[in-house]
């Protein structure tokens, strides 16, 4: 704590400021409004407004705190209500497999952009950003278009005459999925592109050189080499797709169980923001703890050396 | 070493095509009318060699003429426009790169940073498929003979660039190759690390036995590592040689202007016995001592080192021809380098003559000075007269 005030009085003006902009910007509108969540997840419910009893009261010169846990401890009550459990696992799992299919079509995609003719190189990558000019949310509306019983994708296959039947797609996890990997694809396609197009060939030419084959120096030289863009594109897909609320509301289905759903339903639809805000503050708990795990053993790993 | 260099005739190629040793033959590596066009500009151009086994072979010339190319056509990684590569008879233009039983040792080593030293060397033993055990000796073997055996958990980026060099060296030599290539095998280090690495790698290239051959732009280099030496110059070879022979007997102006320091006198030819030449220029007239293939009248350029040049105070007295050999100059320059002093004198046409003297043979009693005017003479062995 003493370190951390000598560091805050500033030696250096100018360096102080342009170092405590984004912290003061991060306490602002992460920090605050994380202990504003954490607080509301921690207080009982209650019809009025706010729809939530204070934390903290003042009666007859006593001070009261009352720190009501029953929100948080009912998410892990298997026993009694499994709902959230389940719905946890299934977002990580639905996350899960966003992530390695957009580091399968990514990968092979950033490849070749990162290899391609350093001319064409911006055509490409001005494509890769492309759907980031249109709104999002509509962007997942043209999905439910093609994927509907009677959209574009049924209809051309009927018309082909590859099925008779319009084949249910939407509202099904293959929907969801197609959505997700969708939107998230340029999320996992950028780190990977920023880290490829810096891969000396030289390394590859020497592994070519001491007999390996394409093949194994995509293995042995190529893939490891990017595993910090691998890693970056991971992230950054996987950490919003747990919490994935649009995707799921508008391809999913009743099978797709998925948090940010269950965080809508609990806050719009009960009004029971305790609750809602324990869902959160569990989501974040449950993903920052094994990401500060894995970067505490990857930093351990390199000991300071380079990337 | 010598188990060593008893180890290299059984490479085997991955394709077995290649195991067979060839004896020692004249026309080990034979590059044929080789051509290199890259849209348009010729990198490579119409390049004949023939290289022996076990000769360290050097390519020189400035920057961009065309020799990381070649080098690069050898170890395949460009596609030759036209032209034939033979490696030990068998014609490898079209072989990739991982089948070619050649290694190289890249400009800037291009060693693998996810990897330890150990691996690094282990890379291309691993991927021929040899045993474990095998491979762990002939590691060992390459870090003993690169001096780095406690180095060998170290990641590249810990090493200092002398280091990093070796370890490259031992990554390229751990295969036995049948050739091995060497791009500016020195070009990180600095100047002195690099006379000192010169000898060094000379000694660890021959104890194994390999065929090399080597591209530089540092003459220096080329001379000290090299048994024979190709001068190029924009993607053509203009001669080939051994160090001495290039430089006593330059073939043109580009190869006597481009390896160590000349004066250049241009003139033409008067007289032309079998025995003797007479050459007139502005500043004299050359009495040259042998015989050369040309005609009265042509325009030739007369070449003397500077090493060959003395200097007196007093007109010279001792030539055999006291009309011949000799300029008078104003000294407008020295540097005292050491071993030895750099005059530039100026001559009555305005040309800069370089001499240098060397600090054995500084006179107690005379050394010249700025503005002294002196006397310039060579004898009628020292210089080489020059046609094209
Ligand atoms: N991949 C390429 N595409 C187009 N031109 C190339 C390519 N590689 C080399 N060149 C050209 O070919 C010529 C010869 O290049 P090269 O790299 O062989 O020169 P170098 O003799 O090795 O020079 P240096 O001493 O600077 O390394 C140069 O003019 C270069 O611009
Ligand atoms: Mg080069």
């Amino acid at each position: 704590m003493r370190k951390l005030i000598t560091r805050l009085i500033p030696r250096d003006p100018g360096r102080s400021f342009v170092i405590g902009v984004p912290y003061l910007w991060l306490i602002l509108f992460f920090l605050v409004p994380f202990l504003i969540v954490l607080k509301i997840s921690m207080s009982e419910m209650q019809v009025g407004v706010p729809p939530f009893k204070p934390l903290f009261g003042w009666a007859d010169d006593f001070l009261s705190v009352r720190i009501y846990l029953g929100n948080l401890f009912s998410l892990f009550d298997v026993a009694n209500d499994n709902l959230y459990a389940v719905t946890y696992l299934s977002s990580l799992k639905y996350a899960a497999f966003t992530t390695l299919l957009c580091l399968f079509i990514g990968f092979p995609f950033a490849y070749f952009l990162a290899r391609s003719r350093p001319t064409i190189r911006p055509v490409l990558m001005m494509l890769v950003m492309l759907p980031f000019w249109t709104s999002f949310l509509l962007r997942v509306y043209a999905w439910k278009g093609i994927l509907a019983n009677h959209g574009v994708l049924n209809n051309l296959m009927i018309w082909l005459g590859v099925i008779d039947e319009p084949v249910r797609m939407l509202h099904t996890p293959f929907s969801l999925m197609i959505g997700m990997v969708y939107g998230y694809l340029p999320f996992m396609v950028l780190p990977l592109y920023a880290n490829l197009v810096k891969l000396d060939v030289r390394f590859l030419e020497a592994a070519a050189d001491l007999g390996a084959t394409p093949w194994k120096a995509f293995w042995l030289i190529t893939v490891p080499l990017s595993k910090s863009g691998i890693v970056a594109g991971s992230m950054l897909v996987f950490i919003p797709c747990v919490g994935e609320f649009v995707i799921p509301d508008l391809l999913g289905g009743p099978e797709t169980l998925m948090i940010g759903r269950v965080l809508w339903d609990e806050l719009f639809s009960n009004n029971d923001w305790p609750r809602a805000a324990a869902v959160a503050v569990v989501t974040i708990l449950l993903i920052i703890v094994p990401l500060a795990i894995f970067n505490k053993y990857q930093a351990e790993q390199q000991g300071g050396g380079r990337t | 070493m010598g188990e060593l260099a008893s180890g290299h005739p059984n490479v085997v190629a991955p394709d077995g095509t290649l195991a067979a040793a060839a004896p020692a033959d004249t026309h080990f590596l034979r590059i044929e009318k080789l051509v290199k066009e890259f849209d348009g500009l010729v990198a490579v151009d119409n390049v004949s060699l023939d290289i022996c086994k076990g000769e360290i072979f050097a390519l020189l010339g400035s920057s961009g003429c065309g020799k990381s190319t070649l080098l690069r056509m050898l170890a395949g990684f460009e596609m030759p426009t036209s032209g034939r590569i033979f490696l030990d008879g068998k014609d490898i233009a079209a072989l990739p790169p991982y089948i070619r039983p050649i290694n190289m040792m890249f400009q800037s080593y291009a060693l693998f940073p996810h990897l330890t030293v150990w691996d690094n060397v282990a890379f291309g033993l691993k991927r021929d498929g040899l045993p474990k055990d095998q491979i762990a000796e002939r590691v060992e073997k390459m870090l003993g003979l690169v001096q780095l055996k406690p180095y060998a958990k170290r990641k590249p980026h810990q090493l200092s660039g002398g280091q990093q060099q070796r370890v490259a060296l031992a990554r390229s030599l751990a295969k036995r190759p049948q050739l091995m290539l060497l791009d500016e095998p020195l070009g990180a280090l600095d100047k002195k690390l690099r006379e000192r690495t010169q000898l060094e790698l000379v000694n660890i290239i021959e104890s194994v036995g390999v065929t090399c051959v080597m591209v530089t732009h540092d003459q220096e280099e080329a001379m000290t590592m090299a048994s024979r030496i190709a001068i190029m110059s924009e993607g053509r070879i203009l001669q080939v040689g051994a160090p001495h022979e290039v430089y006593e007997t330059p073939s043109c102006r580009f190869v006597a202007d481009f390896i160590g320091n000349v004066n250049l006198f241009e003139g033409k030819l008067t007289e032309d016995a079998s025995d003797h030449v007479v050459i007139e220029t502005p500043e004299c007239t050359h009495y040259v001592g042998h015989g050369i293939t040309g005609t009265e009248g042509m325009a030739v350029s007369v070449a003397i080192r500077p090493e060959k040049i003395r200097i007196t105070q007093q007109p010279p007295s001792d030539l055999a021809r006291p009309a011949c050999n000799w300029v008078k100059g104003e000294v407008v320059d020295l540097a005292y380098l050491g071993s030895y002093t750099v005059y530039h004198l100026k001559l009555a046409t305005g040309m800069i003559l370089k001499a240098t003297v060397a600090s054995v043979e500084r006179l107690p009693d005379w050394q010249p000075t700025w503005g002294d005017s002196v006397f310039a003479s060579w004898d009628e062995y020292a210089m080489v007269v020059l046609t094209q």
